[in-house]
C-alpha cells in the first residue's frame, strides 16, 4: 500500500452509508505510523474525536471560558447555559425522564463508585447480595468488591457459557431476597457480547433487586431507552462515544437518586452551609461537588449532536458489515481462534493466534499501522475463564474501512510469518 | 528503516519457542516471582548459589515471546557468574535496551539479539521483568517484583 495513500472504501455499502464522508470529520485518520496509512482498530479503549467536537472544546477556551453556577458576568452564564444544555442533550440521548436524572461523573468508573458509595452504603449491608457476571470489566467488579468488603455483603457472579453468553439458568438461580443490586454490562468490552439486560432488569426486579447497567461500550454502538428498559442506574463514559476523555454519565431513577446521600462533599452540591450543618442542594447538583469537566460536558454534548446527525441505525448496520466481513476472513487464518462468539456480539473481535503471545501480535500489527489492543481488557476473571493469559482485540467504529479489515488481516499473516 | 524481523530475531524466536532452563529447579537456594501488571507476563526465578557464585538458575512462568526469550536468553548467560559479574551484566543490558549510546554487541554475546528492543519502548518492560527480578534475588530481596 502507498504510504500517504487514504483509505478509501471500495466496498458499496448495502445502506448507503457514505464512509467518504464520515472519514473526512476525524482527521487523525490521515495521520500515519511507521510510514503506514493508520488502522485505527482500538475503538473500544476509546474512540477517536470528530472535528466538530474539537472545534467546540476549542471554541470553549477560546471564546467562553468561565466557572458554571456562580458567576453573574455574561460568560459565566454562557457557559453555564450551555453546560446545562449539554444535561439536556444526554437527557434526549438515554430517554430519561428528566435533566435531574443525569449526572455528570469522570466516566464509567466514576459512575459505578458513586452507586456503590451512596446507594451501596446505605442500602446493602451484613447478609445481602450483589449479582454481578463473569465478563464485567474491572470497574465493573472492584467496587462491589470494596463494598462487599466493608459491609459484609457477598458478591456472586452470573457464570457464562464458551461463546461467552451469560447462562441465564443460573442467573435465576443466584436471583432471591437478599439480592439488592445486579450490575451488568450492557455490552462487554472483551468478548464483543450484547447481553440480554432487558431480562436481567424484569427478573431482579421481581425480588426487589435495583439493577445497575454499565452501557460504556453500548452507547457508540446501540440506541438506549432507559425508561423502556426500566434499569435504575445506567453510565457510560464520554470518549467512548467521540467525545472528550474525563466525562461520563450516571443516569439514575429520580426518586433513587433523591433518596441517596451525596458522594462527595463541596462546592455547587449545597444550598446552604453554616458552620454546624449543610443542606444539599436538589438533583442533579447533589452529586456533582466542585468545579466540574466543564469543557468536557460541553464536548459530550457535540458528541451527542454528531452521533444524532448521522443516521445511527445505518452507522449500526454498516459497523455489523464490517464484523461479518472480518468473521469470514477468521476462518482463513489458520491457528486463529476467536474468544466471544456470541450470537448476539457487537464489532469487537477478541482473537488468539497459535501461541503467539497478543502483546507480540500487538507490536507486529503496530509497525503495519494497525492499533490494536493487546491484554486482559481490564477483565482479568474473563481471561481466567478461557484459561488465557490476553488476548489481542481489534474492535470496529463506523469509521473503519473493509480495506482496514483487509490490512488488518495482512497484519495477522505478518505475525504468522514472523513466527514462522 | 527498522524492520520488525530485527527485533523478532531468529535467536528471540527460537528461545521462545524452546526456552532453555525452563522449570523448576529443586535444590534452588532462592526463588522469586516477577510479574508485569500490564501485559500479565508472570515468570518464577529460582537460582542456587554457592560462595557468591550463580551454580544453576531455571525459570517458568509464561508471558510474550521477549520475555520469554529474554529469560532464557539470560539465564543461559548467567550460570557459572559470580553475583558481581551479574550485576555488571545486568547494567549492561539495561544499556543495551534502553540507551542510544554505541554498542560494543560483541561482548553482549547472545544478549545482543535483544537490542531491537531499544527501537520499541513499549516492550522494554518485556525484556527486563527478568533481570530486574533476578537483580532484587541478587539485593536480598523477598517481595515479588512487579514492572510497575
Ligand atoms: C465495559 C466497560 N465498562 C467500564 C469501562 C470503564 O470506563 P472508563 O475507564 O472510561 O471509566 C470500560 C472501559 O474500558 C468498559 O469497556
Amino acid at each position: 500500500m502507498n504510504n500517504s495513500e487514504k483509505i478509501i472504501d471500495a466496498f458499496p455499502s448495502s445502506n448507503d452509508f457514505d464512509i467518504n464522508k464520515i472519514r473526512a470529520d476525524f482527521s487523525i485518520l490521515t495521520e500515519t505510523v511507521k510510514g503506514n496509512p493508520l488502522v485505527y482498530l482500538d475503538n473500544a479503549a476509546t474512540s477517536q474525536k470528530p472535528t466538530q467536537v474539537i472545534e467546540v472544546l476549542d471554541q470553549y477556551y477560546r471564546e467562553y471560558n468561565s466557572n458554571i453556577h456562580r458567576g453573574v458576568h455574561s460568560l459565566s452564564q454562557k457557559a453555564t447555559d450551555v453546560y446545562e444544555s449539554a444535561r439536556d442533550k444526554v437527557k434526549n440521548f438515554l430517554n430519561a425522564n428528566s435533566t435531574k436524572e443525569i449526572i455528570f461523573v469522570r466516566g464509567a468508573t466514576e459512575g459505578i463508585n458513586l452507586v456503590a458509595q451512596s446507594f451501596g452504603l446505605s442500602n446493602i449491608s451484613e447478609g445481602d447480595e450483589v449479582i454481578i457476571t463473569e465478563m464485567e470489566h474491572h470497574s465493573n467488579i472492584v467496587p462491589w468488591q470494596m463494598l462487599c468488603e466493608t459491609t459484609g455483603a457477598t458478591l456472586k457472579f452470573i457464570p457464562i457459557n464458551d461463546a461467552g453468553e451469560l447462562i441465564m439458568e443460573e442467573y435465576a438461580q443466584l436471583l432471591s431476597d437478599k439480592t439488592k443490586l445486579v450490575a451488568v454490562s450492557h455490552i462487554s468490552n472483551a468478548l464483543g457480547t450484547i447481553n440480554p439486560i432487558k431480562t436481567i432488569i424484569d427478573k431482579a426486579h421481581a425480588v426487589g433487586a435495583k439493577v445497575l447497567i454499565d452501557g460504556a461500550q453500548a452507547v457508540p454502538h446501540t440506541r438506549v431507552d432507559v425508561q423502556k428498559l426500566d434499569c435504575d442506574f445506567y453510565v457510560f463514559s464520554g470518549h467512548k462515544l467521540f467525545g472528550p476523555t474525563g466525562i461520563g454519565v450516571l443516569y439514575g431513577k429520580h426518586a433513587l437518586l433523591e433518596s441517596m446521600p451525596p458522594y462527595q462533599g463541596g462546592g455547587d452540591m449545597i444550598s446552604m452551609v453554616t458552620m454546624e450543618k449543610t443542606a444539599y442542594n436538589a438533583l442533579p447538583h447533589k452529586f456533582e461537588a466542585g468545579t466540574p469537566h466543564i469543557a468536557g460536558v460541553i464536548g459530550l454534548g457535540a458528541a451527542i449532536d454528531y452521533v444524532n446527525a448521522i443516521d445511527f441505525d445505518a452507522a449500526a448496520n454498516y459497523e455489523n458489515e464490517l464484523l461479518d466481513y472480518a468473521l469470514s476472513k477468521v476462518d482463513q487464518v489458520e491457528g486463529m481462534n476467536l474468544v466471544g462468539t456470541a450470537k448476539e456480539k457487537t464489532s469487537i473481535l477478541s482473537f488468539t493466534l497459535d501461541s503467539i503471545h497478543p502483546h507480540d501480535i500487538g507490536t507486529i500489527l503496530d509497525d503495519q499501522g494497525v492499533a490494536i489492543r493487546a491484554g486482559h481488557h481490564c477483565a482479568m476473571p474473563i481471561m481466567e475463564r478461557f484459561c488465557i493469559p490476553a488476548t489481542a482485540r481489534a474492535s470496529f467504529a463506523f469509521y473503519n474501512t473493509h480495506a482496514e479489515v483487509d490490512a488488518l488481516f495482512d497484519a495477522i499473516n505478518q505475525c504468522r510469518e514472523v513466527f514462522g | 528503516m527498522f524492520d520488525i524481523k530485527d527485533l523478532y530475531q531468529e535467536v528471540i524466536v527460537d528461545h521462545n519457542k524452546n526456552p532453555r532452563n525452563f522449570g523448576k529447579l529443586e535444590d534452588a537456594t532462592k526463588t522469586l516471582e516477577g510479574f508485569n501488571p500490564l501485559c500479565g507476563d508472570r515468570l518464577t526465578l529460582y537460582i542456587k548459589t554457592e560462595n557468591d557464585q550463580i551454580q544453576d538458575i531455571s525459570f517458568d512462568g509464561s508471558g510474550c515471546a521477549i520475555s520469554v526469550a529474554s529469560a532464557s536468553l539470560m539465564t543461559d548467560a548467567m550460570k557459572g557468574k559470580s553475583l558481581e559479574e551479574a550485576e555488571r551484566l545486568f547494567d549492561q543490558f539495561h544499556n543495551l535496551i534502553t540507551s542510544d549510546d554505541e554498542l560494543d554487541l560483541e561482548q553482549m554475546g547472545k544478549l545482543a539479539a535483544l537490542a531491537g528492543v531499544r527501537e520499541y519502548p513499549a516492550r522494554v518492560k518485556c525484556a527486563s521483568l527478568c533481570w530486574h527480578t533476578l537483580h532484587s534475588v541478587i539485593e536480598g530481596d523477598a517481595t515479588p517484583v512487579s514492572t510497575e
